[in-house]
Parts: structure tokens; C-alpha cells; sequence
């Protein structure tokens, strides 16, 4: 990660940031790195008019890219309590001053919570060391519980993000056969549970639960019927025999796998430009 | 009713919560102001069950945890959310019990010291999430013994935790049931408060409402002391009123290497010198010999770490309003 210019140096870093960006904007129409794709197939998935609970890194800069481009009323979240705010320097921690700097609120985790509870939060985005073929995801441990192999920092919001958001967003930069298997070693977080209906009988909300998983090689959802992951639509350059073999689970893969455009110039440049001019994520 | 097989550290006891309150909180103002080690002296035991707010390394109570630290009193339970402070307390040998939500460092990484700690089989760990835990010290706030809510039906994370789950007596919906967390010292970092522990909070309230109200015993540690005059002027900006307070601890800089919201930035190469020596055994012992053993208060700390002058600094590169 890049170092964050402070703000008493960034008057004077004001010059070599623009000389940074003249050499971006050179690539603007070319290459484009693994992170700003990832970061636009989240923010086209993000509607106007919705509220989203938005944690550090991705779905942060893809809130802030969605916001800029095609969803100016969607609303950002940040779990400790603020809410919409500017964006212009990007946080670090979901505490941070920036996540409710010249925001409309900035009230407290538990009010947040309790709006996603009430059912505002429409979109929930998680991340995870391991993801199963519902969708249910592990950040808790890897190995025994009781005396884990790796022991990871635990739910903190994910799991109740996957329970009380409508639709949970599951970010894997790194799709691989440790990633999605068919067995998590821990369930931190509730996808599809074991499959029709299990949320509901649980106790989950109605009508809730995962909608896409979004990762360096496809984006994938889930099947109506069973509940079980499939491929919709891979990313430039991606084939479907490529994300079976680095799936840990039967994918199901339908006749008509659908194709992700790469970052267009237009996203690259609000994302270069205007979300992370910095270059602190991206 | 289904029930998780996680040790509950606190039993709710809503009754007992209410005659602590009643013989032991200071109903009328009196001057709280003290020394860290004397707040902590006074109000901290081996044994107890503590919680901090915020989060990460934003407006933690740095200076509070790091003599608690010094004071080593052992066998402790925490509220496991949050950043550095959770992690020193992690790596200082201090804990037993922990209920676990979130302890990491976000962008940062993992927590080595935690996962030394949890592959150690030496700590006992109760699952819960960031919802949970809020919601289980509103619970002790409002003076009941659980909450009912809708998060954590259905996982592990249920499975691990203390939580109990059942149907709704109105509404038959099943329900996870959070027993409330009254937290024997509550540790609250504030921008500023006056010498009762009238309290103010500039940005977000974190956690910080419910665990001052949840707490048993509460140490706030402020960046300054305002005259009463401030505070009943603008009352309904006091989110922490005296009564609820134990001591209040005077600690400029009070979080760092941490931010303070509209105070000071994130001290960033502080803070990457300590995630680098936590790396190691070693290196968090050498860490915690420099920075909170081998000084005797958080102004021997501050100026162990560039004083006024670096202070300064991370005054300028935080962002006005």
C-alpha cells in the first residue's frame, strides 16, 4: 500500500501528484491494474438511490466510483457510524475521520446496525479467507477453533452484514482452490446457509442473503433453485475452464456465461483522478 | 431453543447492576479528576472484564490501556473489538477470556499477537460480532438482562457465542437472544469533558453511549478539562454525563499513535514500527519494554515519542471540520 500524503504535506506534494497524473492519464485508454477492475464490477453493481454498508478499501473506492458515475444519490455507510461523507481523502479504518467528514451524520455502530436491522441498507459487501458453494463465508479461523492454525480477527460486522443487508456483495481478489471450497473450516457468516429456504428457517430476514461474488476472474451468483454458486459473467480475458479449476467446488456454469467489459476510459479516469488521486488503494 | 457452547463471561444480572449503581456511582458531582495510575490503581483488578471504545486506531484509550499494562493486574476478560488497544492488551500476557468481534488492524493486517495468543490454546474465546456486542451493552444500558435481535442465526459464529435463540412470544419469529455485557471498567478516550466527567465526543460515538452507560466502573481519559460553564451551555452535546463517571484522567494525545478525530492524524510511521516489531515474539517484547514498560506515564511516553514538536505535526496533518 502506498504511503497516505498527510494533509500538511499535501499542499506540497500538490505538484508531484499532478506530474503523477499526467503519466496516468497516458494510460488511461491502455492497461488498467487487478484492483480497478475489481472496483468497477462492484460499483456497476450498485444502483442509485440505494444505501450501502461500506467497509475499508474496495467497496469504499467503488461506492465513491459509483457515486461519481452513474449512482449520485447512492448513500455510504461506514459501520462506525458515518454516513455519507465527501470521500475526498479516503480512510484507512472504518472509524476514521474521513468516513464522516462533511457527511450528513455521524452517529454510532449500534444506529447503523439498527438501520441495517430495520432493512435501509440494501447493499453489504464482505471479504473472506474462505467462501463456500452458498455463499457462507469464514473469517474467523483456519483449523480447530479452539486452537486455530491461523487464527483471523473474527466476524466483526461481516456476519451481521450477511445477516441483515438485502443483498451481500462477497469480494475475492485472489480466486483460488483455498478460497472456494467446499467445506469452510468456520462459518462466520451466513450465505444461503445449506441451501432453499435455510435462511429463513434460521431466522434470517426474508428476502435477503447473497447476490453476487465478485472476484479477479468472474462474477458469479447464485442459482434460484438451489442456492448453489454459478458463473455470470467472466472478466476480460477469463475462460470458464480457468475458474472451474481454481473453484474448490462444483460450479454450476450455464449456456450463456456473460462477458465483463474492462474498466471503461471514463471509469479509469474518475477512479485515477477523482476517487484516488493519491494512490493509496489503487 | 438453540443455544451456543461459548463460556459466558459476564452472566447478566440486571438486579445486582442496579444496587451497584445505586451504592456506588456518584449520584452528585465531585472532582474526578486523577493520575492515570491512580485511575487505574483504584479502578482496575486482576480478574476484571474490560472494554474499550473506538476502534482501530481511531480515538482509542491508549494512554489508559498502556497503564493498565504497566499495573499488570492478570487474568483479564475483554471485549474483543478493536485495534491496537485490544492488540497490546493481547500481547501484553494480561488476558484469559476473550469475547471475540473483530481484532486486527483492517488495512493494516492481522493481528500476530493474537494469533500467537489464540494458537497458543492459552486464551479462552467467546464468538460474537460488532452488532452483538453494541447490542448486548445497550442491553446492560437499558437496565434488562438480554436483547433480542436478528443478527448471527444460522453460523458458527452462533455456534461459538454465548447467544441463546428462540421464537418471538408476540410474533413466533425466531430470535437470537444477546445476554446484556456489563463490562467491570469501561475505558472511554474523549476530546473533552469537565472535571465531574461531563463529556463530549467530536465524531462518530462508536460504542462509546452504550459502554459508558453499560459499564460498571468507567475511566475517561480526555484530551482537555473545560470549565462546567461549557458544558450547560450547550447541554445536549454531553453524551456522557458525570454520573455514569469513575475518574476522568487528563491525557493530551491520549490515543496516539492513533488519530483523534479533528485533533491529530494517525502517527503513520509509529504506528508501522509497531505492526513491524509485533511481527515477533521478540520484537513485541522489545515494543512493549520501550514504549509502555519502560516509561512510568503517558508524559514520559509522549516525550519518548518526539513530544511537543512531533505533536505539533500530527496537529497539522489532521483536517479541520
Amino acid at each position: 500500500m502506498r504511503k497516505v500524503a498527510g494533509n500538511g504535506q499535501r499542499a506540497a506534494e500538490g505538484a508531484a501528484v499532478s506530474s503523477r497524473l499526467t503519466a496516468h492519464r497516458s494510460r488511461l485508454t491502455g492497461d488498467y491494474s487487478g484492483t480497478e477492475l475489481l472496483i468497477c464490477l462492484v460499483a456497476r453493481l450498485m444502483e442509485n438511490g440505494k444505501m450501502a454498508f461500506i467497509g475499508t478499501g474496495v467497496p469504499m473506492l467503488a461506492a465513491a466510483l459509483a457515486k461519481k458515475h452513474h449512482a449520485p444519490g447512492l448513500l455510504a455507510v461506514f459501520e462506525f457510524g458515518g454516513t455519507d461523507p465527501a470521500l475526498d481523502v479516503l480512510p484507512l479504518n472504518v472509524g476514521a475521520q474521513q468516513t464522516f467528514q462533511r457527511g450528513i451524520s455521524a452517529v454510532s455502530l449500534a444506529e447503523v446496525m439498527e438501520a441495517a436491522q430495520r432493512g435501509f441498507l440494501e447493499y453489504g459487501f464482505l471479504g473472506a479467507a474462505q467462501i463456500d458453494p452458498f455463499g457462507n463465508l469464514n473469517t474467523t479461523a483456519i483449523g480447530e477453533h479452539a486452537r486455530p492454525k491461523v487464527r483471523l480477527p473474527g466476524s466483526g460486522g461481516g456476519c451481521d452484514i450477511g445477516a441483515l443487508c438485502w443483498k451481500t456483495i462477497a469480494l475475492v481478489p485472489n480466486h483460488n482452490v483455498q478460497k472456494f471450497v467446499e467445506k469452510l473450516d468456520f462459518m462466520t457468516t451466513a450465505g444461503y446457509l445449506d441451501g432453499p429456504g435455510a435462511r429463513e428457517r434460521a431466522g434470517l430476514p426474508r428476502g435477503s442473503g447473497p447476490y453476487r461474488v465478485v472476484s479477479n476472474l468472474a462474477v458469479l451468483d447464485y442459482d434460484e433453485k438451489g442456492r448453489r454458486m454459478r458463473l455470470h459473467s467472466l472478466n476480460p480475458g477469463v475462460s470458464v475452464d480457468e475458474v472451474r479449476r481454481s473453484t474448490g467446488f462444483g460450479l454450476i456454469v450455464p449456456d450463456n456465461v456473460g462477458q465483463n467489459g474492462p474498466p471503461t476510459a471514463e471509469e479509469l479516469r474518475i477512479l485515477r483522478r477523482e476517487v484516488d488521486p493519491h494512490r493509496l488503494y489503487i | 431453543m438453540g443455544s451456543g457452547e461459548g463460556a459466558l463471561f459476564v452472566r447478566p444480572d440486571a438486579d445486582g447492576f442496579r444496587e451497584h449503581v445505586r451504592r456506588n456511582k456518584p449520584h452528585s458531582p465531585v472532582d474526578k479528576r486523577m493520575s492515570e495510575q491512580e485511575a487505574v490503581g483504584r479502578f482496575v483488578k486482576a480478574g476484571d472484564y474490560l472494554a474499550t471504545d473506538l476502534y482501530g486506531m481511531v480515538r482509542a484509550p491508549m494512554s489508559l490501556v498502556r497503564e493498565v499494562i504497566r499495573q499488570a493486574p492478570g487474568d483479564l476478560s475483554i471485549a474483543g473489538q478493536g485495534g491496537m488497544d485490544i492488540d497490546l492488551l493481547v500481547a501484553s500476557g494480561l488476558v484469559r477470556r476473550i469475547d471475540n468481534v473483530y481484532i486486527g488492524h483492517e488495512v493494516f493486517g492481522l493481528s500476530n499477537a493474537y494469533r500467537r495468543l489464540a494458537a497458543s490454546g492459552k486464551v479462552e474465546v467467546t464468538e460474537w460480532t460488532n452488532a452483538a456486542l453494541a447490542w448486548r451493552f445497550k442491553a446492560a444500558a437499558m437496565g434488562i438482562p438480554f436483547i433480542p435481535s436478528r443478527t448471527m442465526l444460522g453460523t458458527d459464529t452462533f455456534q461459538k457465542s454465548a447467544a441463546r435463540s428462540g421464537p418471538c412470544p408476540f410474533s413466533g419469529q425466531e430470535l437470537c437472544f444477546l445476554p446484556a455485557l456489563a463490562p467491570d471498567v469501561g475505558l472511554i478516550h474523549v476530546h473533552r469533558c469537565d472535571k465531574f466527567g461531563n463529556a463530549q465526543i467530536d465524531g462518530t460515538g462508536g460504542l462509546g453511549f452504550e459502554l459508558s452507560r453499560a459499564s460498571r466502573r468507567l475511566i475517561l481519559s480526555t484530551e482537555r478539562i473545560v470549565p462546567e460553564s461549557a458544558i450547560r451551555r450547550s447541554p445536549e452535546r454531553t453524551v456522557i454525563p458525570h454520573y455514569l463517571v469513575d475518574a476522568v484522567v487528563v491525557a493530551r494525545y491520549g490515543s496516539h499513535p492513533g488519530e483523534m478525530c479533528y485533533e491529530y492524524a494517525m502517527d503513520r510511521p509509529r504506528v508501522q514500527e509497531y505492526l513491524k516489531a509485533m511481527e515477533t515474539e521478540k520484537g513485541q517484547e522489545a515494543y512493549l519494554d520501550r514504549y509502555v514498560r519502560g516509561v512510568r506515564s503517558h508524559k514520559e511516553y509522549l516525550e519518548l515519542v518526539g513530544g511537543a514538536r512531533q505533536m505539533r505535526k500530527l496537529e497539522k496533518d489532521c483536517r479541520g471540520r
